[in-house]
């Protein structure tokens, strides 16, 4: 690139106008450039957060503009949270949360343990690796369908050649025992390249001196794993799991296209049952109620978490 | 070679003036992505050809169909200015505004819904149900059926089987219990060197695929969505002992004899595991039978067509399909897509429509004498017009629709509950949703 | 380096450690190298069972990709002259004529305008914003950056109900426009966050000695910093696009027939039945293909970029 877009732009900034720029003080050139961002984000993302919070007090529904908009007080919420089929959705979002995170922890950190010893072509690998995590999920999701089919598709077939178990007596998405783990896999060859990437930068910042010097004390390997690979990795693995965590929490389009929530409500996570309830069903009030209440979850977790992945750094 | 270049370069050149100068010109039609609406491309060049319009098409897969053309017209999108919309969104478009009422135009133009069959003028067009107030034209019919494998059910040897087996012939079935005796006969059979299922059935989740194909089979063991003589009364006819029956025998038949990995599957997967030669039966809409004809695999007389079966008690019915064509509110060019549906009205074009795969729904189409020996499947197609019954089609068919693809979908796939659980359930969403409408 | 040093592991595990993860990135792959093969089937190969590995290439699947086709009877058939192209002559073989281009086109070019132009302004902006908050004291700096970083919180389906009612009512629905600024504003966060980051590794006294030499403010940002931050900008910029170039919830909301972006749009090829799967794996792979090539490019800041500059390589 031998010109920034940006470059060019200011380039082009009439006479005139720059003229008036370069008079700016430090302190209006910082507004200056920080409002605009500051306003597009109140614009896409905290008016219409305030906007959902106002509309999950009323009965509104925006396919009947023409209807009376009433105002209901906390009803929506109350019907939410007292709605059975609600904790139903939450357990599918935790198990789905959970799995989802445990085996990509696992899985990832020893891959970056395992990268970590610098074989040749260590780097190529890794390129390799993180592919799937770059790609579109939704279009990704839509072709495991296509890879989870009993029969014709390359997984089942797959598991009848390491297992012997036939491949077509058994649907991963349309059994309600195996559809929660087939989202967990997706899940997880998708996003194991970056629970790995983040362990193996907490591998490389551990300084040699150190082990040398355990080395030196005649720490057993094992004893240095525990003792300070593991504590030193602790924070950056942490970082990690806040960061699929909030992704996994907002999880849609990878679900959506997989299984759709099937069979039955058994991987109905609560973005999708948000869309059906805004989108389907157009209970707008019902669902900007639905909206807050797994914001403020997100938000509320998250702080938590990171209170102790504050503690966890300092130590 | 160059020349051929530049040709294609003034030809682009042309193309691209003509459409700026006649851009008022310009008709989009919204449909979903299937056989007929290719077959509706063609047919719209005559159109093109006659009025000077330039026709685009918006055409979206039949799982995201609802979605995504109920959030146009709740948008108040433009996109569209015909809409061929489900037969169960003319109550949201009429009561919502979504379509321009046509009854003006139909008497201005000649057009009388008394020259279409009834049931798709009741199905397709009237809303509210049973009044002369008419959204849309006819366009497309469409019922489910099912098809079978005639070469199949011919061979001497599983003919003879089926016989000691069952005591019968091995012949179309006339009853669901019939037809589920067939498809346990399949169930697994070795034929030509491939394993072969019984049926399949619709059991898509996220659209409207496993309510279709429940009741398409419920009608006939005696379900009811309302009380005939009070309407929104549902307790005992939604859930009334035979709709519990026949719930319970569509989990029968797609535990017993359906295809593995069928546990989300609508018309596309039916057709895919039809074609493939992986069952002996396949329930889909008539709109599918076309393409069998001609296809390598099962076309040329292996495939027989059949109405849907009878119940227990000798009901019969059919689920309907198909649409009515009509135009957008929001549209600007209202006066051109009446244009359309007038050409689309007539007597030619529809025959037209019909000999190129599209179900016509004008009767002096399909009460010509000629016509039932036109196709195979014709025949089959009137009957099964003659016996239909469609979902709610109110405003709120949307969330209806979405709790009973819930509740079906959560019993006969994932096996929660009992029949009569999933429709005592049902009959509960629903009095929520009317109540919230204020019709209860 | 000694020759024996504790730390550096033995050949011996590093021969272990290299089979077990090539291993890995084998099973891993085998999906995305699935959906490669599977665009160059058949229709009939694709769904074959037991799933075909060896296969005669066809590119049917990227003809019926670009193409929307129809079937004709036999006596059509007849009249037709022979076909023009190798496309033509491929899909007759099925019995069907192309009647024109599909939609697939203008997808792709609807992705790539709308994710290049809101990649444009996130970085434009974003640059803005990330010079003032590391070079200027901004009153409540570190509350404005948490503030921009939880926007992200957010699940876009929560945010999609008022921001569909926002832009039917400001036209905006199904508009080139309105998606730019939507992925910009969901852009922007990362955008600040790791420009910040780039800015502030490039040390102060280059700008301070541009403005002891005259420079004013503006052009020590515009002729110091801003080519000292490119390498910077160019993989955030690599990043806004791929998250641009992905999304899905919003789009399938708030587009349709005019702004429609690929991803949602590719899950619903069907050919004459169900999926068309081998224009399905066409158009993932032409689709994937950009976002493969970026992520070998910008292999040096991956970690940066995807943990928004928190962990820095």
């Amino acid at each position: 690139m031998s010109e920034s877009p940006i470059d060019s732009l200011a380039r082009a900034t009439p006479p005139a106008l720059a003229g008036r720029i370069r008079g700016l003080s430090d302190r209006s050139i910082a507004w200056l450039f920080v409002s605009p961002t500051i306003l597009l984000l109140l614009a896409i993302n905290i008016f219409p957060l305030i906007w959902t919070i106002r509309l999950s007090f009323t009965n509104f529904a925006a396919n009947k503009p023409n209807a009376e908009v009433k105002w209901v007080g906390l009803r929506n919420y109350e019907r939410i949270l007292t709605d059975p089929d609600i904790w139903q959705t939450m357990q599918a979002t935790a198990h789905f949360l959970f799995w989802s995170l445990f085996f990509q922890v696992v899985i990832g950190f020893t891959l970056a343990w395992l990268i970590n010893r610098k074989f040749r072509g260590n780097d190529f690998v890794t390129t390799l690796i993180v592919l799937p995590m770059m790609l579109s999920p939704a279009v990704v999701g839509n072709f495991w369908t296509f890879l989870y089919q009993p029969q014709i598709g390359l997984f089942n077939y797959a598991v009848e050649f390491l297992t012997g178990i036939p491949a077509s007596s058994f649907s991963m998405l349309g059994s309600v025992a195996l559809a929660p783990w087939a989202i967990v896999i997706v899940d997880t060859w998708m996003w194991t390249p970056f629970v790995m990437l983040i362990c193996l930068a907490g591998l490389r910042s551990i300084p040699d001196y150190i082990y040398e010097a355990a080395e030196v004390d005649r720490a057993s390997k094992w004893r240095q794993f525990w003792t300070m690979t593991i504590p030193m990795v602790l924070p950056f693995l942490m970082l990690a799991v806040l960061f699929r965590g909030i992704e996994n929490f907002k999880m849609f389009d990878l679900v959506v296209q997989l299984t759709g929530g099937g069979p039955g409500d058994t991987t109905l996570l609560t973005s999708i049952e948000l869309k059906r309830e805004a989108f389907e069903k157009w209970r707008t009030g019902y669902s900007s109620a639905y909206a807050i209440i797994l914001f403020v979850t997100v938000f509320g977790l998250a702080s938590i978490y990171v209170k102790a992945l504050n503690k966890v750094k300092e130590r | 070679m160059k020349l051929h270049y530049t040709a294609t370069a003034s030809a682009l050149a042309l193309a691209l003036g003509a459409a700026s100068a006649a851009k008022a010109e310009d008709l989009t039609l919204c449909w979903a992505a299937w056989d007929p609406a290719n077959a509706l491309v063609e047919l719209s060049k005559d159109f093109e050809a006659q009025s000077g319009v330039t026709m685009h098409f918006e055409f979206v897969p039949w799982t995201n169909f609802a979605d995504r053309m109920l959030n146009e017209l709740n948008s108040g999108g433009q996109l569209c200015d015909l809409m061929i919309g489900d037969s169960q969104w003319i109550g949201a478009g009429a009561e919502s505004g979504h379509y321009v009422k046509l009854n003006d135009f139909f008497d201005a133009n000649g057009i009388s819904m008394d020259d279409f069959v009834p049931a798709t003028v009741t199905g397709y067009s009237e809303w509210p149900k049973g009044t002369p107030n008419y959204w849309a034209l006819p366009a497309f019919g469409d019922v489910v059926g099912w098809t079978y494998r005639k070469d199949w059910f011919e061979r001497p040897e599983l003919m003879a089987e089926f016989k000691e087996t069952y005591g019968r012939d091995l012949a179309p079935p006339a009853t669901f219990a019939e037809l589920k005796d067939i498809a346990q006969f399949f169930q697994g059979r070795e034929i030509d060197g491939k394993t072969v299922y019984g049926a399949s059935i619709y059991t898509e989740r996220g659209s409207e695929g496993i309510t279709m194909g429940v009741m398409d089979v419920l009608y006939s063991f005696g379900f009811n969505y309302q009380n005939p003589d009070q309407p929104y009364d549902m307790q005992g006819f939604v859930n009334s002992p035979g709709a519990v029956a026949g719930l319970e025998f569509y989990k029968e038949l797609y535990d017993c004899c359906t295809p593995p990995g069928m546990s989300n599957a609508y018309m596309g997967e039916g057709i895919d595991a039809y074609k493939s030669g992986q069952v002996a039966m396949q329930m889909n809409f008539a709109f599918t039978w076309p393409g069998f004809e001609v296809d390598p695999n099962v076309g040329g007389g292996k495939t027989g067509y059949l109405v849907n079966p009878a119940g227990p008690d000798g009901l019969q019915f059919a689920q309907l399909g198909g649409q009515g064509i009509s135009v957008v509110s929001y549209s600007e060019k209202q006066d051109l897509a009446l244009e359309y549906i007038k050409w689309f009205a007539q007597q030619e074009v529809q025959q037209k429509w019909w000999s190129m795969g599209g179900y016509s729904a004008l009767r002096s189409v399909v009460e010509d004498p000629g016509f039932a020996a036109s196709q195979p499947y014709a025949q089959t197609y009137l009957d099964s017009m003659a016996i239909v019954k469609d979902f709610w089609a109110d405003p709120s068919y949307a969330t209806l629709l979405q709790d009973s693809q819930k509740r079906f979908h959560d019993f006969v796939v994932a096996g929660n509950g009992t029949a009569q659980e999933a429709l005592d359930g049902l009959v509960e969403d629903w009095t929520v949703t009317f109540e919230d409408d204020g019709k209860l | 380096m000694s020759a024996f040093s504790v730390t550096e592991p033995s050949a011996r595990s590093k021969g272990i450690a290299a089979v077990l993860v090539f291993l890995y990135a084998f099973i891993t792959l085998l999906p995305l190298l699935w959906i490669i093969s599977t665009g160059f089937k058949t229709g009939p190969d694709s769904i074959s069972y037991p799933p075909k590995v060896i296969f005669t290439p066809s590119i049917e699947g990227y003809v019926n990709l670009f193409t929307s086709r129809t079937r004709i009877n036999e006596e059509d058939r007849a009249t037709l002259s022979p076909p023009a192209n190798f496309a033509e002559a491929i899909v007759r073989e099925r019995d069907m004529v192309i009647t024109g281009p599909s939609r697939f086109g203008e997808r792709f070019l609807n992705s790539v305008i709308i994710g290049f132009g809101s990649t444009f302004l996130s970085i434009f902006l974003g640059t803005l914003a990330a010079y003032a908050f590391s070079r200027f004291r901004v009153p409540l700096k570190d509350d404005l950056m948490f503030f921009i970083l939880s926007t992200r919180m957010m699940p876009p389906i929560a945010v999609a109900i008022p921001i569909f009612l926002m832009f039917r009512s400001l036209g905006l629905s199904d508009t080139h426009l309105g998606m730019i600024l939507l992925y910009t504003g969901v852009n922007i966060s990362l955008a600040v966050w790791l420009l910040k980051g780039f800015i502030d590794e490039i040390p102060r006294e280059y700008e301070e000695a541009a403005l002891i030499d005259g420079y004013t403010r503006f052009q020590a940002f515009r002729k110091v910093v801003l080519p000292q931050a490119a390498t910077g900008i160019a993989s955030t910029a690599i990043f806004c696009l791929i998250f641009a170039w992905n999304e899905y919830a919003f789009a399938v909301l708030l587009t349709s027939g005019t702004a429609q972006t690929a991803p949602p749009f590719i899950p619903t090829i069907i050919g004459v039945g169900g999926q068309d799967w081998p224009a399905v794996a066409a158009g993932a792979t032409i689709f994937l293909l950009p976002v493969m090539i970026f992520t070998i490019l910008l292999r040096k800041h991956l970690l940066r970029g995807i943990t928004f500059g928190a962990v820095r390589k």
